[in-house]
């Protein structure tokens, strides 16, 4: 019969249409604005209408998620905040559309560089979320933001990150990027340690060489 | 439905590489430089040498020509790869050319295919080849004036020769770009040049066949002229700012022009201008549909030169997001088909729908759902996950490509396939023959619907596509339903080989040989990579001097040069059937334009 198979192909869409409404009564009504149930429906396992209903509710980003970087500064008990960056200028280097701007100062009396950005500047007009400074950080200084809901009136004042817009606690990556910064942890307290046993045992080797001279 | 694919053995037993210096003697030398390849033509004599080329040894398919820029040796080369249809390496031949009056015959009688491709060398290095039937710029508009490419030639935001860059904001003055600019606008005019005196060039050749008077059209006693009509460049089938310049006779189209190059970035500039990892998230916005495949080969094009070897489970993750990309891509590719014939937007969203629980993966993995950046030299940039959206990401996987992926593909083709209205509008219309689809250089599922079963990850297998089962798919009547058969089987094999991943993958393992280093300095020499993207054959042509900045980098794009077809392929058809024919192709704008 001429028409058949447009009509076979329209109980496809028949089926889309009636999972949705099954879909309805599987979740009792409770479908959208619950977390789990996002879950499911956006899954292997979802049918149904797979519309995320923005912004009531918001798709959860995975923790690699890459938008506009961020630095992070350690903050100790009686509030004093130190930048992990030391401005050695990889990230500026291996930016490549090289949207940041870092300006080290040198120490007055020394002369030498001191390990702290003075400014840095992120245009994120022209970042284009690669990632790279934060896979290129030797210091796990600068990491990517989730935060992707940025736009604002106007670029040319709002869209130029100083440092002070920039820096955020290590306390906020560890909630977004939970499993990566436990391994990164881990690895600087490896790192930690054998830096201290290697300071410990070139200590113990002075004291064995000069035992008349006190350590 | 059932006898849809033809198997094809492995190429074994190929003929030897041709020794074309002892064949042509005195015209012919072979390029001795360290790390490169090929044989260097006396430039007189390239139509003939090709021609033997194409006749005497086989090489019948031309795949890239590239133009090169030495300034340093005041030399402009182009250079030439062709393959044969049977399978195996290249054959690379070039000429040099003196850089200050480049004159080259052109290859267009020999080869059809070069013909974007060589005006694409003259729009940009300004070489001029002679016996070329449309000799005009391609990618920038018609009265500019300059070529981009030439080494001395400066951007109107140069700021620097190669990154990275010394003095952007010095003192950490913050400012924009455009601020700097006199006339605020992405413009530098050449020196002497005066906007208001300027007479552009007209395009009076796109409208040659509109006022011919009125004739007696078809013979039926009703007089008709002829109209030209742009279909484009904006316009919401063209698959991105693509124009096509039609010229109709009632409904009938007579000749058919594609005008490109209004999302031209000059990619392949700021690719001489970035070190070679910086070169990777812009391969990303080249197809931006595939961009792990992008990514892939532009790393095998540069491990090539390095001579890196790449561990086992990077590799097999490697394959596992290529072919989920090339599912995304035909996903992507049927919907907009579907779209482009009217059926507007459900089939489209079905497809997406699927294609979005991929692109979960991706994002979990890579970080970014479309600009992936993950393949590095040497390996992949992260592993897998644990846990995706609450599920242990290898049982998410493995139960995408086992069970949701085949029967959503399956769903799509009884949606689809036997659909009448699909039938009428696509059987028939826009038939590419064989021999013309070699000739004309198209690559991937619109060469292998017209019945010629060439397909990389066979003829010339990279990465470790020789460990996996699959089939070529091809289809015998190279029409617009056929291009859509062949990308439902297409899907098909991929997810064969997804599964065969899942499989065998290492569980455990290194993803990237050695340190990550971001300062690369790659070994001299030239190297050209292709990969099978779903849209085609992928080339990257990659020339490096020793230092941490490609000397030159072009993409061959499958998406711009099978569009040299399209023109043939629309003459006699209708307007409305103009745009399915395009929607079948199957273009991207951003690889189209680079």
């Amino acid at each position: 019969m001429y028409g058949l198979g447009i009509l076979r192909g329209m109980g496809i869409t028949l089926k889309h249409l009636t999972a949705t409404y099954i879909d309805d009564i599987r979740y009792l009504g409770r479908r959208y604005y619950d977390d789990d149930n996002l879950n499911v429906r956006q899954g292997t396992q979802g049918k149904g209408v797979f519309t995320v209903q923005y912004p009531e509710e918001k798709l959860p980003v995975p923790e690699r998620f890459r938008y506009i970087p961020f630095l992070l500064y350690e903050e100790s008990g009686d509030g004093v905040k130190t930048d992990r960056c030391t401005s050695c200028g990889i990230c500026a280097k291996v930016c490549p559309p090289q949207c940041i701007w870092i300006e080290r100062s040198n120490d007055p009396e020394t002369g030498r560089p001191i390990p702290a950005p003075t400014e840095f500047y992120i245009d994120i007009d022209i970042c284009m979320n690669c990632g790279y400074c934060a896979e290129y950080c030797p210091f796990d200084a600068i990491k990517m933001d989730h935060d992707y809901e940025l736009a604002s009136y106007d670029r040319t004042e709002a869209h130029i990150f100083d440092k002070a817009k920039l820096d955020k606690p290590v306390a906020y990556y560890a909630a977004i990027g939970p499993t990566d910064y436990e391994a990164e942890e881990r690895k600087r307290a490896e790192e930690a340690a054998k830096k201290d046993a290697k300071k410990a045992a070139r200590k113990a080797a002075r004291a064995k060489n000069k035992p008349d001279v006190a350590a | 439905m059932k006898d849809r694919e033809t198997t094809v053995e492995t190429n074994s037993g190929a003929p030897e590489a041709p020794q074309l210096d002892t064949r042509f003697p005195g015209i012919t030398v072979r390029d001795e430089r360290t790390g490169y390849e090929g044989y260097i033509v006396k430039s007189d004599h390239l139509p003939e040498v090709a021609t033997a080329i194409r006749d005497e040894f086989g090489y019948n398919y031309l795949s890239s020509v590239t133009g090169v820029d030495y300034i340093d040796d005041g030399k402009l080369e182009v250079v030439y790869h062709a393959f044969r249809i049977s399978g195996g390496p290249a054959l690379n031949f070039k000429v040099q050319l003196d850089r200050s009056d480049p004159v080259v015959p052109s290859l267009v009688p020999v080869y059809p295919g070069a013909d974007f491709q060589e005006r694409e060398i003259y729009d940009m290095y300004g070489v001029h080849f002679t016996a070329h039937p449309n000799l005009r710029r391609i990618l920038m508009w018609d009265s500019f004036a300059g070529h981009p490419m030439l080494k001395d030639w400066q951007e109107a935001y140069y700021e620097e020769d190669l990154k990275p860059f010394d003095n952007r904001w010095p003192g950490g003055d913050v400012y924009r770009s455009e601020a700097n600019n006199p006339f605020g606008k992405n413009v530098r005019y050449p020196d002497g040049f005066d906007p208001d005196a300027l007479v552009p060039e007209s395009d009076e050749y796109l409208k040659s066949g509109m006022g011919q008077g009125l004739s007696d059209g078809n013979g039926n006693g009703l007089k008709t002229d002829q109209v030209v009509v742009n279909l484009g460049p904006q316009h919401p089938s063209t698959h991105g700012v693509f124009q096509m310049v039609v010229t109709l006779d009632g409904e009938t189209i007579v000749d058919l022009k594609p005008v490109m190059g209004y999302l031209h970035r000059n990619h392949e500039k700021i690719g001489e201008r970035n070190t070679f990892l910086q070169n990777m998230p812009y391969t990303d916005r080249l197809d931006y549909i595939s961009s792990m495949s992008n990514n892939l080969g532009y790393a095998l094009t540069v491990e090539k030169l390095m001579g890196v070897k790449i561990p086992e489970r990077a590799e097999y993750l490697r394959v596992l997001m290529v072919e989920l990309t090339r599912v995304c891509n035909h996903m992507w590719a049927i919907g907009f088909l579907l779209n482009d014939l009217g059926a507007f937007q459900t089939p489209a969203l079905y497809a997406i729908k699927e294609r979005e629980l991929i692109l979960d993966l991706f994002e979990a993995t890579a970080g970014s759902r479309m600009m992936c950046n993950y393949m590095r030299f040497g390996g992949v940039a992260r592993d897998l996950p644990d846990m995706l959206r609450a599920e242990n990401t290898v049982e998410f996987v493995s139960d995408l490509v086992n069970n949701r992926l085949p029967r959503a593909i399956d769903d799509l083709d009884k949606y689809l396939t036997k659909n009448e209205i699909i039938r009428a509008r696509c059987t028939g219309v826009g038939v590419l023959p064989p021999d013309t689809a070699i000739a004309y250089s198209a690559a991937g599922p619109l060469l292998r619907a017209s019945g010629v079963p060439y397909d990389l990850r066979r003829s010339d297998p990279y990465s470790i596509y020789d460990r996996f089962d699959f089939d070529v798919c091809t289809r015998q009547n190279g029409d617009v339903y056929d291009r859509y058969l062949i990308r439902i089987d297409e899907m098909r094999e991929s997810v064969r080989i997804c599964q065969q991943v899942m499989r065998d993958m290492p569980p455990e393992g290194e993803i990237f040989a050695g340190k990550p280093q971001y300062n690369v300095r790659v070994p001299a020499g030239e190297s050209y990579g292709r990969v099978e993207n779903p849209k085609g054959e992928l080339g990257y042509y990659v020339v490096s001097k020793g230092k941490h900045n490609p000397w030159r980098y072009h993409i061959r794009a499958p998406s711009f040069i099978n569009l040299t077809v399209l023109g043939e392929l629309c003459k006699g058809h209708k307007v409305a059937d103009a745009v399915v024919i395009l929607g079948s192709i199957d273009i991207v704008l951003g690889e189209v334009d680079r």
